[in-house]
């Protein structure tokens, strides 16, 4: 990965600004005070233990949950989403951990699936062209597959993870969040998601990862965020700190 | 043994079974019943038209299979629709009486999707629950008694008729498939259907409108039964509580068979029309054969089981 300096605020305002964000459940604190920026170009790691708060966050930047207090800022304008289609219509996409994928339907159908091509005037779908576009996205993000047209059930993790991730990217224009994207996955398969994620850096994306593998961290962002029991504990330039500093900021012992 | 097991996975054998044992059923009774008056396109357009109401409802059935969903109710709607149209029938032209009808149908639809979609109760039980609640509802109407259609347009439309000399219900049942088949496979409607029947959270997370598109479906299979219902009544001259009471099993028998997985994200609506055929061959050939009902029965059963063994033995994983 290249040790570039981190590009910091070079566009003006951050693709993702978080505010003092706070969320409750039910008088339990989740998340307590939690501000990040996200900008264009950057892979941002959330590192943090079971519970520490990574996904809830994720979900409350994707129109999961809204947060009990605090501002979410796309390109520097406060935004409030009620559904996680509300953050896809403003260029967000996320991918989950256990991949949303619909099983027993087409790759083609899965990133297309709402967003459906239809062609004339009974509005039929659009079959061809979504192959067509498919086996590009697909080839341009070096997924190999047998096909646009096999089912994803078919497919192993690796593949599937490919697809998840050709379509958040397909859709994202600004931000994607991904939530443990390789936990599932070897390490062959796990190589190819990182370049693929490295790609996306390429491509002026804001990335926001969580991750439990600190080499995979490491490896990818350039900052990262640390929480613990839902208190954000400290934010380190991935090429100025070390391993060590980050697993004593994740456990809070020295 | 892997190898041609993949192999044998990638042919998918449950998307064609139902045309080969089509095929070999058409075979089979034309050699057994060839002095009978089985191979004759009278006979064969007759299959044609008696099946009409189950592929009508097998129609609607794929579509609720699909999103993941079930019909149990489809049977008490036929009467209750057939029942409502034939007393609206008594003093109205024949458009109102067909209407009354369709729109009973949609609209127990609708109470089944209500129940199901946005009180996200399970269909299997709220449509268990309807069927016997609507049977009740089948014998109230009339108190049992049958209703007379003496519409002859009503009659002739739904039932007899025809229309550029093809008999009306080979003409419903080309309709209704075409129209299923096309918003089945050619429309974002049907995407979405396969899509919330094979992950609701994924069509979810895309954005995709779960709740009304399962809601739909339950109001299309609805809208199918009141249709079946008309189809039934118009070609019997009237309706009675007993229309369409053995049906559920054969709709869904036709809709399996014909590739459409009971537990959602696949199928096919020309599957179901042949496995709808598929039905109406066995019945028809068996009856002449001479079988007896009681042995009519049971031979449908075992080809009924063979077809079903036959057809998901493949898909459970």
């Amino acid at each position: 990965m290249q040790a570039a300096p981190v590009p910091q605020a070079t566009t003006g305002a951050p693709v993702l600004g978080l505010q003092n964000i706070r969320k409750e459940f039910g008088g339990v604190v989740a998340i307590e005070d939690f501000s990040l920026d996200v900008h264009a170009g950057e892979v941002v790691a959330l590192v943090g233990d079971n519970g520490a708060g990574k996904s809830t966050l994720i979900k409350i930047i994707c129109g999961v949950y809204p947060p009990t207090a605090g501002r979410i800022l796309i390109d520097g304008s406060e935004t409030r989403f009620s559904d996680p289609a509300d953050s896809q219509a403003r260029g967000i996409q996320v991918v989950f951990q256990d991949l949303a994928l619909a099983e027993r339907q087409p790759v083609y159908m899965n990133l297309f699936l709402g967003r459906e091509a239809v062609t004339g005037p009974f509005r039929r779908l659009d079959r061809r062209r979504m192959i067509r576009e498919s086996e590009e996205l697909v080839r341009g993000m070096d997924v190999r597959i047998p096909s646009a047209k096999s089912t994803i059930r078919d497919l192993s993790g690796g593949q599937r993870q490919g697809v998840a991730i050709a379509r958040a990217t397909h859709w994202a224009s600004k931000l994607v969040l991904m939530d443990e994207p390789t936990a599932a996955l070897g390490v062959a398969e796990t190589q190819k998601v990182e370049k693929i994620i490295g790609g996306l850096r390429e491509r002026n994306l804001a990335v926001l990862i969580i991750s439990h593998s600190l080499d995979q961290v490491f490896r990818l962002s350039d900052r990262i965020c640390v929480l613990r029991r839902g208190v954000q504990i400290g934010i380190r330039r991935t090429h100025e700190t070390t391993n060590n500093e980050i697993v004593s900021m994740i456990t809070g012992l020295t | 043994m892997a190898a041609k097991l993949a192999a044998f996975k990638a042919v998918d054998p449950s998307r064609y079974i139902v045309y080969v044992g089509f095929i070999l059923i058409l075979i089979g009774f034309s050699i057994v019943l060839r002095d009978d008056g089985f191979l004759t396109t009278r006979n064969l357009l007759n299959i044609v038209q008696q099946t009409a109401p189950i592929t009508v409802m097998a129609v609607g059935m794929v579509f609720v299979l699909t999103a993941g969903e079930i019909d149990l109710s489809i049977g008490p709607i036929v009467a209750v629709s057939a029942l409502i149209s034939a007393i609206v029938l008594r003093e109205n032209f024949w458009f109102l009486g067909a209407f009354a009808g369709l729109l009973a149908g949609a609209a127990i639809g609708a109470m089944n999707g209500l129940l199901v979609a946005y009180m996200r109760l399970p269909s299997f039980l709220v449509t268990l629950a309807t069927m016997g609640f609507l049977a009740g509802v089948a014998r109230w109407l009339t108190d049992l008694k049958s209703v007379p259609i003496t519409n002859d347009t009503f009659n002739g439309i739904f039932g007899a008729g025809t229309l550029f000399g093809v008999p009306s219900l080979v003409m419903w049942t080309i309709g209704i498939v075409f129209l299923g088949h096309f918003f089945y496979r050619d429309s974002r409607y049907g995407a979405h259907v396969h899509a919330i029947g094979d992950s609701p959270l994924s069509a979810r997370a895309v954005g995709i409108k779960v709740d009304r598109v399962r809601f739909s479906v339950m109001v299309l299979s609805g809208a199918c039964a009141g249709l079946a219902g008309l189809l039934y009544s118009g070609r019997l001259h009237g309706a009675r509580y007993t229309l369409g009471e053995t049906d559920l099993l054969t709709v869904i028998a036709a809709v399996i068979v014909g590739g459409t997985r009971l537990n959602g994200g696949v199928g096919t609506v020309v599957g179901a029309l042949i496995g709808s055929l598929l039905m109406g061959l066995l019945n028809n050939g068996l009856i002449l054969m001479g079988l007896s009902v009681s042995e009519q029965l049971m031979v449908r059963g075992v080809i009924l089981l063979a077809a079903i063994a036959l057809t998901l033995r493949e898909t459970r994983t």
